[in-house]
């Protein structure tokens, strides 16, 4: 027996504090679904990797839509940041007499840190949330499963050449933002604050290493095989409509951005 | 019409399939069997769990128990290869048609035969894809998208994707459901054709009953999660069960009065 509703009975106030540690205890939950679900995902992306049929067409349009589409805004974002830095590192260095250090600084702070985290968020931002959308509006259209019925294997066929097209464009989308960076802190150091170029090319080429743009570029490679991993699975994984699709993005994006300063961390431990 | 030889070869049977979506119970001990060559129609109300028992039948969902036997082999316990390998005797029609948006036309219903007969040129293929469209009553649409077409024009070009290499087993989700009158007949027609001359195995899943009770010889009505009646369209007419009589009702009411 069901006891009887009271429809004009107010709603009981929530209790706050019990609601923050139910939330908490969800969100837990959730990320440990979610990262054993990633895991889950990346074996079998690897595992359909290396069987054939390969799926060049597919894997081009991915590159070119990752690639190429993202590389004007990484260049963008990485020439005002190194202007940026390179402004704040002079302003610093000036109070010690020390502007020979801008050059170095802006280099190494870009070439190991801004570069792979930017990058990645940029292409996080412009395709991976089109991936994740595109990828859920299949799902809940039922596109996937006529993709599964016609013997086609959805994850070889949508998954591989997205989760490729990260690993592969995000360090050269990385090294895109090296090249732009270090022109806009050139530009800043030399043009605006009246560092001298010699001083400015010769310390920046003592201090940076081919190691430093190599962790850039690892990060990148890590980063961009997770961004786009994320976005898969948020997508291929949609369900209830089109408002699962718009919940399952979201939940992509913010799993992307904030999973891509915890590698950050991780994987600079890890190489040093 | 021969009533279905039921001591033919079952082609599709379904073993006592249980399904839950989480706490959620869709099926609770489907047991049903489809005669090779025979068409089977599934009745039931809306969301009773048609189109998921029709997406165990091809391997789309795994039940919790039970099996599911085509061609005489449990395919329950078949990983992704072996799926494949069983996929290509079937055809799908889907309930909302389910084209690949990113394509035209012609690039979907080519689809299944540029996947999986390489070996053919490209007129052959365009010729192909111009003979399927023009059973499902389709031409000159081959180069618009899946956006520009109405939803009755969506559902054929998907029929006609399902028979491009000709499957042995074809799987209908509502193919009728939202066509015209005269459209409805023709692939009523389809349907039957692929029968007589092909020898076809169809499951259709309908709403209506005019045109399930035309092709099936066999139909099942799915309620409360199990097969509560399963016969020849005459043994349904006559069926005792009060929901499926309930269910039929409305229809018999009509034709009397027509
Ligand atoms: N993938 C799924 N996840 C959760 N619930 C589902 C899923 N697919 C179907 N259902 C539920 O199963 C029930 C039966 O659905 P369905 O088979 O589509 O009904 P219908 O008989 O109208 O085709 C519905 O309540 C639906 O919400
Ligand atoms: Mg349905």
């Amino acid at each position: 027996m069901t006891a009887p509703i009271d429809t004009n009975a107010p709603p009981k106030p929530p209790n706050a504090v019990k609601q923050a540690i139910e939330g908490l205890g969800l969100t837990l939950g959730r990320l440990v679904e979610d990262i054993g679900g990633l895991a889950v995902l990346l074996i079998d992306v690897l595992r359909w990797t290396v069987r054939p049929p390969f799926r060049a067409a597919n894997l081009f349009a991915q590159l070119d839509f990752v690639g190429v589409g993202s590389a004007l805004i990484v260049a963008l974002t990485g020439i005002f940041s190194g202007m940026v830095f390179a402004h704040q590192s002079a302003r610093a260095f000036e109070m010690f007499n020390s502007e020979a250090l801008v050059g170095p600084t802006v280099a190494l702070t870009i070439t190991r840190e801004l570069a792979p985290v930017f990058s990645a968020l940029m292409v996080t931002m412009r395709a991976g949330s089109a991936m994740c959308t595109e990828l859920g509006t299949m799902r809940v259209t039922e596109q996937v499963d006529a993709l599964e019925t016609m013997a086609v294997n959805p994850v070889q066929y949508l998954l591989v050449p997205r989760v490729l097209a990260g690993l592969i464009m995000v360090p050269v989308l990385v090294m895109l933002f090296d090249a732009a960076g270090l022109a806009g802190g050139y530009f800043v150091s030399v043009l605006v604050k009246g560092v001298s170029a010699g001083t400015w090319l010769s310390r920046t080429q003592q201090w940076l290493d081919p190691e430093d743009i190599a962790e850039g570029l690892i990060k990148g490679a890590v980063f961009g095989l997770y961004v786009a991993l994320v976005a898969c699975f948020k997508g291929y994984h949609a369900s209830g409509g089109a408002k699962g699709v718009g919940l399952a993005t979201t939940q992509a994006m913010v799993m992307s951005a904030l999973g891509i300063f915890v590698l950050d961390y991780f994987v600079g431990v890890i190489l040093h | 019409m021969a009533a279905a030889d039921q001591t033919a070869r079952p082609m599709i049977e379904i073993v006592d399939l249980h399904k839950s979506f989480g706490s959620h119970t869709v099926l609770s001990g489907i047991n049903l069997k489809v005669p090779q060559g025979s068409t089977l129609v599934i009745l039931g109300g809306s969301g009773s769990g048609k189109t998921v028992m029709m997406k165990h039948m091809i391997g789309l969902l795994k039940p919790d128990q039970g099996q599911v036997i085509i061609d005489g082999d449990d395919i329950v316990p078949y990983g992704a290869v072996q799926l494949e390998q069983l996929r290509k005797k079937f055809g799908m029609v889907f309930q909302a048609a389910a084209l690949f948006d990113s394509m035209t036309v012609y690039q979907n219903v080519a689809f299944p035969v540029l996947e999986h007969r390489k070996e053919l040129s490209e007129a052959k293929v365009r010729a192909l894809v111009k003979e399927k469209l023009a059973v499902v009553g389709l031409s000159g649409i081959e180069e618009r998208y899946p956006a520009d077409l109405s939803g009755g024009m969506r559902k054929r070009v998907g029929l006609a994707r399902a028979i491009m290499l000709e499957p042995k087993i074809v799987l209908y989700d509502e193919p009728t459901t939202g066509l015209d009158p005269i459209t409805t007949d023709s692939v009523d027609q389809m349907i039957l054709d692929a029968k007589r001359h092909l020898g076809v195995t169809s499951v259709v899943i309908s709403h209506d009953i005019a045109s399930a009770f035309k092709v099936a010889d066999n139909v099942a009505f799915l309620s409360q999660g199990v097969i509560v009646e399963q016969g020849t369209p005459a043994q349904l007419r006559h069926s005792t069960n009060p929901a499926l009589r309930a269910y039929l009702s409305t229809w018999f009411d009509l034709e009397r009065r027509s």
